[in-house]
């Protein structure tokens, strides 16, 4: 996506696309009608890829936050309160690819400084919260992302980047710079959460290769 | 130490296929209409006699949890609540079950909601765990397409549906009131307790909420029986658990394995030790930030298990260690602690939505040295002052991890001070007095 | 009842009651933010905390419920510390700026910290510091000072049923906000700053202009809506400061309209403060020897039927008396308290009193509205609709309404029709809701004035009575045929038969040179353009407003908050007002100037005292005596008799239309508020917006 990156403006309107409107008919199947409020969160995503997908900027506008309020029969304020209350949800337009370095002690134990600085460096970005000025990046400071054994960890969109140092970090904002999406995981050698090197345990289970799993 | 034949969750890894078929080779499904014919009093003793105590840190027994559950339903459904929402820091192993072991979760989601009258249960997942919510929704798919899910779930006549609600980045949800709001599609802000959610829960109907690997543990449990599972560990601290290291250690993992075991051997066999050999341990925090720091000393001797750690003033908590080297600067690592907490505070009530960015501003210059001595006793007041008085534990959790450290570190924080003082008088820089003047009540 | 030890004095509370309740039932006084005995337990504030044997941590007792045998204690080393514990977070971020605090003398907060607060601080840490938020011209924020207790956001989903407050944002970052910069939409905004325990909700018409340990406090009636909402006037040299509600469960429970609150700017401007008397086409300043005694002069000769007077909405009972008792002596009948032209059934008082009274509502179980729309003719009722509507749960409490309502009233209300002939559908049962009204135990009909000023009101009044009867509405203890009054004077009036004699002219009939000379004692709403270009007008009021400028002599008389006077509400309690203040000027208690005038005109009153008339008020009706004072004295049991004749033909067909188009500009005083200005100059588009829906 090159759409050039443009400060904080709050569209005027917003409809949900046939994509979203597949995926709201679904989520609204998961609760008692009655209990539809409970859709809100679901809502909320929904809106947020939808920006995503059409501004490659993942945020959620206010005229959004009113149309999931009226279909949800809640008050528009509810809806403000939890988009304010997750730190998942934008309330504010970010970056095509948004860089969350986990900074919490297990991360920063194993260096997640020198992720951070990394990611400062290979986008030009100065502090947590700012967008790169060519609007490609985000990058924010989170909390721990429950990874810890697989720390540090940089978590770009969905998808965690595990394992990681500066050198790899450097590697992965490039790759990104030019339209690539690396494997997620971790980028040592490993398999998902086992010992570096090899399992240590479950040696005895001889059972089908891990066909599909990530 | 744990045999593999013992292990419940072999796919931990996600070295085989974690999808149905693959599920079923391991076990999973196997006939789990025989488990529910046994009838709920049946289940219920089984759970019991199992000596499973809840593995999301509190470690309330998760047999008798299940049976506060109404016996007959008032005409309101009942709910069972699985809390996925892992974001205590250190701890990471619900996400490999999720995403490595998805059938085995719904599985013993069904059984388990089969023992306390529910037919519909909702799981919690972090936010965060995207690809990991995707497994599940893809496994529960896989499910309601082989009739394991839905109207007579799995042959066994019971009507059972499974339901994802994914969070959006709140700690706090883990807390199971604040979770039932934030399913209610409110913020996270935790009830008021009683009312408790096995009377009045989710949608104001009889609720029970486990932890993902509570849950998860269920089918083998009843298919090996309670006994089998209370033969491993210690007494009262039945049975084997999902531990990770993380921190300086060569290796960090997830891991199997029993309770009971020595620290020290856990951290050597799965860490692959510390890093820079044992003597090179500063500490370890043995079971999410919320629990207190262990200094070496301790860490020689003391068992992983709830009644051994409760001992030594810390916890098991969630059985995910952190394990810090002498490299480690403590008050820093603490510092970072408090502010996840104050990051993570809901804001409903006083004590944690104040004393937490107080106590965050008070780490921040201990971190530095720029406080007074009789600081560490006001942080340390600040602390009693926020425990025990908040609405839920979150106040209590972000008090405890700076009370371990004043109790085992004491001395560093002081030399941190004096130095800093040292550093200060050496330039000949005129120093403000931190204590002040004092000023009328604020 | 559940027997609890507090503090070793055992008491009995009902099931179901919180550990608080129970301290307060032991007359142990528990320090509280949050908490408020009319809003949803939160929890969130924790000052309340207290010991309970055998509880592992203090309990917060606000909403800890209370079992057998439960031991509290209130006063221990462990509650204290607590106590202080939370005061001392509660105040690490609040501003030190009580000496500038509009809340000052009477905040909470202030008060709690002599008891809990130390005199110094240890918090050695930056402040935080929130942006104030606009919430429009009545609330004044300042957010650095909220200590995030939730109430606004509690009063506002609650009670005045707009949810527009809320929480947004977490932890230390938590804060109270609209989210979207907008004003607050509620007739009720002003019971913000009541509730707000600090003072981060403060008046924003009165800011910095008092303290609130210099108000002189008065009790008295409000007379903006016919509700009789108790109120205390606090008052600062001569000058009415500000106006809040009192607690009366019976009437306003302790909520307070925004009109009737923030008039008070009214009583300031535009006001008559010496006699006037009309010479050569020009009024000139007069005394009052001058202008009694031109006006005796203009009455010579002129015989009693040629003289008429008209009562306007927010007279006392007292003048209504005397200018009755006046024109009684000069020899005329012609005397109207309903300006606006209503009808009502005065053969008996139960017909034209809203006979469930206010707090009938929380018993009722269905309500059919015909012709009103509370919100705007009484928000302080609308309210307490609402209270029973949520109370009674979704769907418990069906609301219906003939005449459309331009806004939400708050709660899910069913139009069965615009026009009166959706009654007469109801009656024939040609609409489900006649259904409901009739499987309802407690159903209650109001009928408001948008039905009552139609040429059609009295046959609209006979068909809903027709219904009541039909759907068991009017049983024994139980009156559900209701009259919503928009004025504060009209029962008062009613009550004393002011209204025309067996040939005396009803208001209408006064006007086009009906009358001859035409007394209006402070009616300024109707058509004044109809009086007769001959008709001498006598205008007794206290504001300049429209009657004064077509008037021909000018007392003045005193507003409201200047005159001790007796206010009959829409339920026909009789209630006392007493005097604030004085009036300006000249100005004079009304029925005093009546009195005096009576002298001067050769037809003394037989009265001179306030005591004399309140007399003189009871021998013409038992309620104004003094066992009645404070009483409700509708007679419930009163059943109208049974409607007969062909009142279905006599419906007219054109819709019911509101009588209020603009809540903050219906009387003399809100019009002449800067700040009911205001109010109309903001929220007008929203509600046009509102309508347009």
């Amino acid at each position: 996506m090159n759409t050039p990156w443009k400060p904080a403006e709050q569209p005027s309107s917003f409809t949900f696309d046939a994509d979203s409107e597949r995926e709201i008919e679904e989520v609204l199947t998961k609760y008692p009608v009655a209990r539809k409020a409970s859709a809100v969160m679901p809502l909320l995503y929904i809106a947020q890829r939808q920006m995503g997908r059409q501004t490659g900027s993942a945020w959620i506008p206010l005229v959004a936050m009113d149309d999931i309020a009226a279909r949800l029969d809640i008050a528009a304020i509810r809806v403000y309160e939890v988009a304010s209350f997750y730190t998942m949800f934008n309330t504010q337009p970010i970056g095509r690819y948004h860089l969350q370095v986990c900074t919490t002690t297990p991360c920063w134990l194993r260096g997640s400084d020198d992720v951070t600085s990394a990611c400062k460096k290979a986008t030009g970005i100065s502090t947590f919260g700012e967008t790169s000025q060519d609007g490609l990046f985000t990058l924010t400071q989170v909390e721990c992302l429950g990874a810890c054994s697989n720390a540090p960890i940089l978590q770009v969109d969905d998808d965690f980047y595990e394992d990681m140092d500066g050198p790899r970090t450097e590697a992965l904002i490039a790759a990104l710079r030019v339209g690539q999406y690396p494997k997620p995981g971790p980028s040592i050698d490993r398999a998902g959460s086992a010992p570096e090197g090899g399992r240590k345990t479950l040696l005895e289970t001889t059972a089908p290769a891990p066909s599909g799993a990530e | 130490m744990l045999h593999d034949k013992d292990r419940i969750f072999t796919n931990l890894y996600g070295q085989q296929d974690w999808r149905l078929a693959g599920a079923r080779q391991r076990g999973d499904w196997d006939n789990t209409a025989a488990i529910l014919a046994k009838g709920r009093d049946a289940i219920l003793a089984e759970m019991k006699a199992s000596g499973l105590r809840g593995r999301g840190g509190a470690g309330f027994p998760t047999g008798l949890k299940w049976s506060f559950m109404p016996k007959q339903s008032d005409g309101r459904p009942h709910y069972l609540v699985i809390n996925g929402d892992e974001s205590e820091p250190g701890t990471c192993k619900d996400r490999e079950v999720i995403r490595h072991e998805p059938h085995k979760l719904i599985e013993s989601a069904l059984i388990a909601s089969f023992a306390m009258g529910a037919h519909a249960a909702y799981i919690y997942i972090r936010g965060e765990f995207c690809r990991e919510a995707e497994h599940l929704q893809y496994a529960v798919n896989e499910a309601y397409e082989a009739g394991l899910l839905g109207k007579n779930a799995a042959g066994t006549g019971w009507d059972f549906d499974f339901y994802i609600h994914r969070g959006a980045g709140a700690y706090i949800c883990g807390e199971e009131t604040a979770l039932l709001e934030s399913l209610e599609g409110k913020k996270g802000q935790p009830r008021m307790k009683p009312p408790f959610p096995a009377g009045v829960g989710l949608y104001g109907c009889p609720t029970t909420v486990n932890n993902v690997e509570s849950i998860a543990v269920a089918s083998t449990i009843l298919r090996r029986g309670g006994a089998w599972f209370a033969g491993l560990g210690r007494p009262n601290n039945a049975g084997t658990k999902l531990m990770a290291i993380s921190g300086h250690v060569n290796t960090p993992c997830v891991f199997e394995e029993e309770l009971g075991v020595p620290l020290k051997d856990i951290i050597e066999k799965h860490g692959g030790g510390v890093r820079g050999g044992w003597d090179n341990l500063l500490a370890v925090i043995p079971g999410g930030c919320s629990v207190p720091v262990l200094p070496k000393s301790v860490c020689e001797t003391v068992l992983m298990d709830y009644d051994s750690l409760r001992a030594e003033r810390s916890g098991l908590g969630t059985a995910c260690m952190i394990v810090m080297d002498k490299s480690t600067d403590i008050i820093e690592a603490i510092a970072r602690f408090s502010r996840f907490f104050k990051h993570e505070s809901c804001g409903q009530c006083t004590p944690c939505r104040e004393g937490t960015g107080w106590m965050m501003r008070m780490m921040d210059r201990m971190v530095q040295g720029r406080a007074e001595l009789e600081e560490i006793d006001l942080l340390e007041q600040v602390t009693r002052q926020v425990e025990g008085h908040t609405i839920c534990a979150l106040g209590d959790a972000a008090a405890w991890p700076i009370q371990g450290l004043i109790r085992h570190f004491r001395p560093e924080m002081e030399a941190r001070i004096q130095h800093y003082k040292a550093a200060l008088s050496a330039k000949s820089v005129v120093q403000v007095p931190v204590q002040g003047v004092p000023v009328a009540a604020e | 009842m559940v027997r609890v030890i507090v503090d070793g004095t055992p008491v009995d509370v009902p099931p179901g009651s919180s550990a608080l309740q129970a301290c307060e039932a032991a007359g142990k006084e528990i320090p509280r933010f949050c908490y408020h005995e009319r809003l949803s337990v939160a929890g969130n504030c924790r000052m309340c905390l207290v010991q309970v044997v055998r509880a592992p941590k203090p309990v917060a007792s606000c909403g800890f419920p209370v079992s057998d045998g439960m031991e509290i204690l209130t006063d221990t080393e462990v509650v204290r510390r607590a106590r202080r514990a939370v005061m001392e977070f509660l105040l690490i971020n609040h501003p030190l700026d009580c000496p500038i605090c509009d809340q000052g003398g009477e905040c909470d907060l202030q008060d709690q910290a002599y008891g809990y607060g130390t005199g110094i601080s240890r918090y050695q840490e930056a402040k935080r510091a929130v942006t104030d938020k606009d919430l429009g011209p009545l609330v004044k924020t300042v957010m650095t000072r909220c200590i995030q207790c939730t109430r606004c956001v509690r009063f506002t989903t609650e009670v005045a049923g707009t949810p527009e407050l809320g929480l947004v944002s977490r932890g230390e970052n938590a804060e109270i906000t609209t989210y979207v910069e907008k004003a607050l939409t509620s007739e009720l905004s002003g019971n913000l700053i009541d509730i707000c325990p600090v003072g981060a909700l403060t008046a924003k018409p009165s800011a910095f202009h008092a303290r609130a340990w210099e108000y002189k406090k008065t009790d008295a009636i409000d007379v903006m809506d016919a509700l009789g909402t108790n109120i205390q006037i606090q008052a600062r040299g001569g000058e009415v400061m500000r106006i809040v509600p009192r607690v009366n469960d019976e009437v306003n429970e302790e909520w307070l309209s925004d009109k009737g609150r923030f008039s008070v700017d009214g009583l300031k401007r535009r006001r008559l403060d010496r006699p006037w008397v009309r010479v050569h086409g020009k009024l000139h300043k007069a005394s009052w020897q001058e202008a009694f005694v031109s006006l005796a002069r203009r009455l010579e000769g002129v015989s009693g039927e040629r003289i008429g007077a008209i009562a306007g909405d927010l007279c006392d009972a007292e003048s209504l008396c005397a200018l009755k008792d006046l024109m009684a002596e000069l020899g005329s009948s012609n005397i109207d308290c309903r300006q606006d032209g209503a009808w009502y059934d005065t053969t008996n008082r139960a017909g034209y009193l809203f006979n469930s009274d206010i707090a009938g509502l929380d018993d009722a179980d269905a309500l059919l509205l015909i012709g009103t729309n509370p919100r705007h003719e009484a928000p302080v009722l609308n309210a307490r609709i609402r209270k029973q509507y949520l109370h009674n749960g979704r769907g418990a409490f069906p609301v219906a309404s003939i005449g459309n309502i331009p806004v939400d009233l708050t709660y899910p209300v069913e139009v069965l029709g615009d026009g009166p002939t959706a009654l007469a559908d109801l009656l024939a049962g040609k609409h489900a809701f006649a259904e409901v009204l009739k499987n309802a135990k407690r159903p209650m009909i109001i009928l408001g004035h948008g039905a009552l000023t139609r040429p059609d009101a009295q046959a609209i009044y006979e068909a809903a009575k027709a219904l009541a009867l039909q759907v068991g509405a009017i049983t024994q203890g139980w009156n559900g045929l209701n009259v919503l009054h928009t004025a504060a004077s009209r029962v008062a009036g009613l009550d004393l038969g002011f209204v025309p004699g067996p040939r005396g002219l009803a208001s209408t009939n006064m006007l086009r040179g009906g009358v001859e000379v035409l007394w209006l004692l402070g009616a300024d709403d109707f058509a004044l353009d109809k009086i007769g270009p001959d008709t001498f007008v006598v205008y007794q009021g206290h504001h300049g407003d429209a009657a004064a400028k077509r008037a021909d002599i000018i007392l003045p008389g005193a507003a409201y908050t200047e005159k001790a006077g007796t206010y009959v509400n829409t339920a026909g309690r009789v209630q006392r007002a007493f005097r604030a203040v004085f009036p300006p000027g000249e100005a004079r208690e009304d029925w005093r100037i009546i009195r005096a005038f009576s002298d001067v005109v050769g037809h003394a009153l037989p009265y001179n005292s306030q005591e004399g008339v309140w007399a003189r008020m009871a021998s013409i009706n038992p309620v104004f005596g003094a066992g009645y004072e404070g009483e409700n004295t509708s007679p419930q049991l009163a059943a109208p008799e049974t409607a007969q004749g062909e009142w279905g033909n006599k419906l007219g067909s054109t819709p019911l239309k509101p009588v209020i188009a603009d809540y903050y500009q219906t009387n003399p005083i809100s019009r002449a508020s800067p700040t009911m200005a205001e109010c109309s100059r903001v929220y007008s588009p929203v509600r046009a917006a509102v309508a347009a829906e």
